[in-house]
């Protein structure tokens, strides 16, 4: 029996040092640890790791070509089905995707096949190797409109473009990215990364219209009569949630949507050398254990925090968040007040907050989700001070351009009510990502892009569906 | 896409007014609807209102006070220089019928944001009847406009220096006493518009005020600029910015206002060392 290969590690920045920076933690994988970690795969005739990819990655093929050191035909493989790979490479949360269908997770450790795909990405950005640009064979003369430049977005209209369609994506922000750029932090993903897989999109043929509120600046009536003859919108999950607790209004209570919107988006961790401010104190209390809380805290760190908690009313099983994300926030310092409740925020005269009062919770019957219900434990009240607050407790679907289509179909919760066309009740309209599914995950939006991209053209080319 | 400043004109020593290439907003904007704009990389995104917009030029005006960086900045843009990113026209355009004789009130350079909604009133039918006051005569802006576009003006200062002495309120105060009022649209200071509400609270007198909450997106994705009206969170960027004035919890929102105060001085310290008053007079 060959030895047993181990699962190379990731090489990650210092926790002493990266709490205090906004430099990438995770540093990649070098070609040797890449080489080693490609060996690791068994070429299994009949793989199942691709069928844990919602974008359909030939998985084993491009691992079979990091092993024969060809890193740029890796990634063209990889680019055949995804166009975002060096942001997926970093963000997916393989452990329940592709990873969780390796065959050798069933007795080790599986592939590490999101490091592999970074590592084939970044390879081809580091050494600058010219991508061939894929164009479209026949360009077809119909224009398609998609709204937000978020995954959802940019999938949809890279392949849409690559099918010969005049696109433009309509963004209501300065920048492109959706929550690539004013959600998930610098340290996690260099926007630098972001603008080169979006140049890319660019060069596709790809027309980005920045600054755009589509329903304000335009309506969808407005770009039909500019000649958009499809639409998808792939406005994510924007409407940031509040705890609805007494003291939620006082100072230093942020939606992590503002929060890092601030850090990220507008750069305030730069500031005075940017414009935008962003006022973290000494102790900082985070709500929630999903991707955006894990974020929040290590951002709040990052800004000088000394002390930072997350606080969740469910245990350690429930927590959303990536394990690498959590692995890296303990790393760093963060606490975790888990079975824990926020009950009400206190505030100083000013209007500032000075605590966050919680109760403890034990876990009872599961609930609607199949989750353990947390049951708050009667007199176990106590006070965490803390000068500021940040609500990451969940995002929902902005009404904003919603409400300017009467005829749209929204389910209670407010998400696009689609077809198994990923069409909404409106014809031509279609839908995809965070503001059909609920906030979810990037790769999911991007499959959701692809798929719609598919039925527009379907729709587009005889206005039926096969 | 970058916008154009076609001009930019001094009101007063810390006023200006701009008029500034926005091709798509021009065509949309309505009474009460503002834009965000942010000037340089470096900037921060600000709300300013819509004072009008012209469609032929395809340009809109803006008026603004210099109180901190970004606003600084804007105002020593000179015609044919830039501003990065502009988008709009946001927030609910003000509720413009025939109401009969409503009361307009403008503070200081809130003066800029109630003129296009005196202005649609007075094109809806409505008697409108002004009111303008400013600390004294230099900062009163816009009183020719608001003339025009009122059955009556009264004006006041803090100083006597034009008009009457006093406040706005002295004046709303009178006309309460005086004959029939049907709406009252008030902008201006936070004080202002809480003097305001009080004093048309006890005669129930449908009293609208048009927020200035601190925000980033404008489009209602972050929640900076929510407020308590009655016993709800309102996002004013999208709800707004127009509220019921007897609804709006004025003291949790002057607190918001102080959110990034210390920020603020160090942003502003920081651009007045670089950059030398380019209005010197
Ligand atoms: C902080 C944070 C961390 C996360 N971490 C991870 C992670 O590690 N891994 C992972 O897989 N997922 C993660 N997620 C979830 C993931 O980012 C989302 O599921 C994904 O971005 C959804 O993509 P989308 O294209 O549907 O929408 P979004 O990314 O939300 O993009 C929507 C875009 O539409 C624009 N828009 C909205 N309305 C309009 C309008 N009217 N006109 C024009 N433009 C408009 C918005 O400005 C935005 O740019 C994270 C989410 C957050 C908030
Ligand atoms: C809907 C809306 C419409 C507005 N219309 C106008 C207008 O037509 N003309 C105009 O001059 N101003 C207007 N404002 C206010 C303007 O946005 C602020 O003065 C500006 O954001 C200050 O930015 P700064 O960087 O120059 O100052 P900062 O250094 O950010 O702030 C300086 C001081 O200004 C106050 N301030 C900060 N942000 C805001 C804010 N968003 N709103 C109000 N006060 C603030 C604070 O008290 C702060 O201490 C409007 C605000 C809103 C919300
Ligand atoms: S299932 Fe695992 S071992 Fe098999 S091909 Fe896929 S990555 Fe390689
Ligand atoms: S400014 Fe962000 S929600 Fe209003």
């Amino acid at each position: 029996m060959p030895p047993k290969l181990e699962r190379q590690a990731m090489p990650a920045q210092d926790a002493r040092k990266r709490r205090k920076n906004f430099n990438e933690v995770a540093l990649g994988y070098t070609e040797e640890l890449a080489l080693a970690e490609a060996k690791r795969c068994l070429g299994c005739k009949n793989s199942k790791c691709r069928q844990g990819c919602p974008v359909d990655i030939d998985i084993k093929v491009f691992i079979e070509v990091i092993r024969k050191k060809d890193y740029a035909g890796a990634l063209r493989i990889i680019k055949e089905k995804n166009n975002l790979p060096a942001i997926c490479g970093r963000v997916c949360p393989q452990e329940t995707q592709c990873e969780e269908y390796c065959i050798l997770s069933k007795k080790d450790k599986p592939v590490a096949i999101g490091r592999l795909e970074r590592f084939v990405a970044d390879w081809v950005i580091d050494k600058k190797i010219k991508e061939e640009i894929p164009q479209a064979v026949i360009k077809k003369n119909k224009k398609v409109a998609v709204i937000g430049s978020g995954p959802a977005g940019l999938t949809c209209a890279a392949d849409l473009s690559k099918l010969g369609y005049a696109v433009t994506v309509f963004e209501g922000l300065h920048a492109s990215g959706g929550v690539l750029r004013y959600g998930i932090p610098e340290f996690r993903l260099p926007k630098h990364i972001l603008d080169i897989e979006v140049d890319f999109i660019q060069k596709l043929g790809v027309n980005i219209a920045l600054n755009i509120v589509v329903g304000k600046t335009k309506t969808v009536e407005d770009l039909r009569q500019e000649g958009f003859e499809a639409f998808f919108v792939g406005t994510g999950a924007g409407l940031p949630y509040f705890l609805e607790i007494p003291g939620e209004n006082l100072n230093g209570v942020y939606s992590a949507n503002e929060f890092l919107t601030r850090v990220n988006l507008m750069k305030a961790y730069k500031f005075p050398e940017y414009d935008t401010p962003v006022v973290i104190g000494n102790k900082a209390c985070v709500i929630g254990a999903g991707n955006v809380a894990m974020d929040s805290a290590r951002a709040a760190l990052r800004l000088g925090a000394e002390e930072v908690t997350i606080v969740y009313r469910r245990s350690v099983k429930e927590m959303p968040a990536r394990i690498e994300e959590i692995e890296h926030a303990k790393e760093e310092g963060i606490k975790f007040h888990l079975l824990t409740a926020p009950l009400r925020i206190l505030g100083d005269k000013f209007g500032r907050v000075k605590a966050l009062i919680c109760i403890k919770n034990k876990l009872g019957e599961p609930d609607a989700s199949g989750r353990r219900r947390p049951v708050p434990i009667a007199g176990s009240e106590f006070e965490l001070l803390s000068e500021t607050v940040i609500c990451a407790i969940g995002q929902g679907p902005n009404p904003l351009l919603l409400s300017t289509l009467p005829d749209l179909k929204l389910n209670k919760r407010g998400n696009v009510v689609v077809d198994h066309n990923l069409m909404t009740s409106i014809p031509g309209v279609f839908a995809g990502g965070d503001i059909v599914t609920g906030a979810a995950t990037v790769i999911e939006a991007m499959g959701a892009g692809k798929h719609a991209a598919e039925k527009i053209d379907s729709y587009l080319k005889n206005k039926q569906f096969p | 896409m970058p916008h154009k400043i076609i001009r930019n004109e001094r009101l007063n020593s810390n006023v200006c007014r701009l008029e500034i290439e926005a091709i798509d907003i021009s065509e949309k904007a309505l009474p009460g609807q503002f834009i965000i704009l942010r000037v340089d990389e470096q900037g921060e995104r600000i709300p300013l209102t819509l004072l009008r917009t012209c469609q032929k030029a395809k340009t809109v005006e803006i008026i603004v006070q210099e109180v901190g960086t970004t606003t600084l900045k804007l105002c020593a843009l000179r015609s044919g220089d830039e501003i990065k990113d502009m988008i709009g026209p946001l927030g609910v355009p003000t509720e413009i019928e025939n109401y009969g004789r409503a009361i307009c009130i403008g503070g200081g350079v809130g003066i800029a944001e109630i003129f296009p909604v005196a202005r649609a009133l007075k094109d809806a039918g409505n008697e409108v009847v002004s009111i303008i006051g400013a600390r004294n005569k230099d900062f009163l802006i816009l009183e020719r406009e608001m003339r025009d576009v009122s059955n009556q003006l009264h004006i006041t200062t803090d100083d006597g220096s034009h008009g009457r002495r006093g406040f706005v309120s002295d004046v709303l105060r009178e006309l309460l006493a005086w004959g029939k009022i049907d709406i009252v649209f008030a902008v201006g200071p936070i004080p202002m518009m809480k003097v305001i509400s009080d004093v048309t609270r006890p005669a129930k007198i449908k009293t609208i005020v048009s927020l200035n909450s601190i925000m980033v997106d404008g489009t209602g994705m972050c929640g900076s600029c929510r407020v308590t009206v009655g016993d709800k969170v309102k996002f004013v960027c999208v709800d707004g910015p127009d509220f019921d004035a007897h609804l709006v919890d004025f003291t949790e929102l002057s607190k918001r206002q102080a959110r990034f105060l210390e920020n603020e001085k160090v942003s502003l310290e920081k651009y007045k060392g670089e950059h030398k008053p380019c209005h010197q007079n």
